[in-house]
């Protein structure tokens, strides 16, 4: 068999081989993968015939169509090392042929050559082959290396375009949680406004009885007095006609001195109107000189009256020490005027309850001090009724909590307080208690960034 | 006769010396004043021996006029005093108690005096 033939259906395999799964390949690639076996009966057959130069050159030109096709196609790009393998032997067939159609002495002698010439060919071949089946192999394992790492790449750009898919999910979602979070807290605030204004409401509604009696007190007084001075008039008329001025004299400063009581109740109906309606009006938030133990006084009175009132059968008694020297101190009276009432209303509230249950021999009592120490003043409230248990000492400051049956009391009261002496005052308001002996809410306000000392 | 007014409000005595300033100069009564519940006891206490009618407010912080009232037609000597009550609050609940723990008579606030003197003077 030619050089150019084993060539040729080498070639035609490889071709075939490399060819058959690529989609752009010429259809007649399909047919080469059983054309070896005609080939080779082919070339058996012309090597038994004379004429066998002539074919020489139809494998040659077949070699080299297959060549040029190969040498063109992009799929052997990278195996142009085939064709440095069949070179030699390609040539040595090119030789052999040619030197077959001129019988010359001298081409015997080349011809014996190049005979020799063929094995080493062929082992170049062979070599060729062994080192390119291992190129080969290394390619392909490195491609699919190559591929692995291609997939590992889509898969973690999948799994990154995912990630980013959640992470815009779910900022969505946190945007939209905190948009709700904010129109809650509007909510809230608006509520909390209203719980505030509602509290102020219920403590004015408990007021009011006191309110009614504190003013009906004085205002008997007014009419009591001036009836009085009418008839002191006519006695004093009888007593000129008797020309009796010692008498006229005595009885004139009973006038003065009554009207004076007049003058003395309709003030203090006067101020108890002009309280409860600083009661109701909302904050002007102004802070003035205000004399605390008027304001605590009166506010001690309608807490005392509105609750009896409300109960007849409520009693205790009260006292006050109030020290004369106190200086007046700027606070906004209406806030300051709440957390007294609001002080006084739960101290009457412990003692009433305390006597519900100790029948006889228990003396409820609540004590109203004002007094100065050193650089603040401070106005205690303290009662001798059950004193606020261990367990709930903590808790007493917190908006809603409340130990009243439901419906009694909204739980504000405290911590309205609170933030009105620490807030709006800069002050501080404790407690003291023991349980069974009493308790003492203690408010403190600083006098020095008061500003106003002068009594 | 002496009378014992109590009442809380300080200017009760100023209206009470007032208005009754001839009964008090002809001394044909003698008043006398408590502030509270406890100061009357005590003034009862000390003056025993004296013909006493008891005027007195039924609200007053500590001791209530309801309490005084128990206390009096309890454990005082017999007779006992004759005691009137006069409350701001002329509900019926206070009256029935008033009443119940043995009120000789009972007055709401604002006081007219010219009923009370007659009741007082119908009393001597
Ligand atoms: N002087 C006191 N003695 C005993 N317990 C008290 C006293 N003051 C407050 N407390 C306790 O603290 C709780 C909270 O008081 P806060 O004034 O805030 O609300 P409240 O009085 O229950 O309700 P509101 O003031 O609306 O009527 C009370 O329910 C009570 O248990
Ligand atoms: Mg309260």
């Amino acid at each position: 068999m030619s050089a150019a033939a084993l060539i040729s259906i080498i070639l035609i395999i490889y071709l075939h081989k490399t060819l058959k799964d690529s989609p752009d390949a010429p259809p007649w690639v399909r047919y080469l993968r059983f054309a070896w076996i005609p080939l080779m009966i082919l070339s058996f057959t012309f090597e038994s015939m004379k004429v066998r130069s002539i074919f020489d050159f139809i494998w040659i030109g077949l070699m080299l169509f297959l060549l040029s096709f190969i040498l063109k196609r992009r799929e052997f790009s990278n195996s142009r090392s085939l064709l440095v393998a069949v070179l030699p032997l390609a040539i040595l067939s090119f030789i052999t042929a040619f030197l077959n159609v001129w019988n010359f002495e001298i081409i015997e002698k080349i011809n014996s050559y190049i005979e020799i010439a063929y094995p080493f060919a062929f082992i170049w071949l062979g070599a060729y082959l062994i080192i390119y089946r291992k190129q080969k192999k290394t390619l392909a394992k490195e491609r699919q290396k190559l591929e692995e790492e291609e997939r590992l790449n889509k898969v973690i750009a999948a799994r990154k375009d995912e990630l980013e898919n959640l992470v815009t999910e779910r900022t969505a979602e946190i945007t939209k949680q905190k948009e709700e979070l904010q129109n809650t807290l509007v909510e809230l605030t608006a509520t909390q406004g209203q719980l505030i204004h509602s509290e102020k409401m219920a403590s004015l509604g408990e007021l009011t009885a006191g309110i009614a009696h504190e003013i009906q007190n004085p205002l008997n007084f007014v009419n009591n007095f001036s009836d009085v001075n009418t008839e002191l008039i006519a006695e004093m008329e009888e007593a000129i006609r008797q020309g009796n001025i010692e008498e006229v004299k005595a009885i004139a400063n009973d006038i003065r001195d009554n009207n004076s009581k007049i003058t003395h109740h309709g003030k203090r109906a006067d101020a108890i109107v002009k309280g409860m309606l600083q009661h109701s009006r909302t904050s002007t938030g102004q802070k003035e000189p205000t004399d605390i133990n008027a304001l605590a006084d009166e506010y001690l009175r309608l807490a005392y009256h509105g609750l009896r009132a409300k109960d007849k059968s409520f009693n205790t008694s009260y006292e006050t020490h109030l020290d004369p020297q106190l200086p007046k101190i700027n606070v906004i009276p209406q806030d300051f005027g709440r957390v007294i009432l609001n002080l006084f209303n739960n101290a009457f509230y412990a003692v009433a309850e305390r006597k519900k249950k100790e029948a006889t021999g228990y003396k409820p009592n609540v004590i109203l001090t004002t007094r100065r120490i050193r650089d603040q003043i401070e106005i205690v409230v303290a009662d001798n009724g059950g004193g606020i248990p261990h367990n709930i000492l903590d808790k007493i400051f917190q908006p809603f909590f409340t130990t009243k049956p439901t419906g009694q009391g909204t739980g504000l009261g405290l911590s309205l307080s609170y933030d009105i002496v620490t807030k709006g005052h800069g002050g501080n308001l404790r407690v003291e208690t023991q349980e069974g002996e009493g308790t003492k809410f203690i408010i403190s306000i600083p006098l020095r960034q008061n500003a106003q000392t002068q009594a | 006769m002496k009378i014992l007014v109590v009442d809380d409000e300080l200017d009760m005595q100023t209206l009470f010396e007032q208005r009754f300033r001839r009964e008090i100069r002809s001394h044909e009564m003698d008043f006398a004043f408590a502030h509270s519940g406890e100061e009357a006891l005590s003034f009862l206490k000390t003056h025993v021996h004296e013909a006493v009618l008891i005027l007195s407010d039924i609200n007053m912080p500590g001791m209530s006029g309801l309490e005084l009232l128990k206390e009096i037609k309890g454990n005082f000597h017999e007779p006992p005093p004759v005691v009137m009550m006069i409350t701001a609050y002329g509900d019926p609940e206070n009256y029935n108690q008033a009443i119940k723990l043995g009120a000789d008579d009972f007055l709401t606030k604002p006081i007219d005096f010219t009923v009370l003197k007659d009741k007082l003077k119908s009393i001597h």
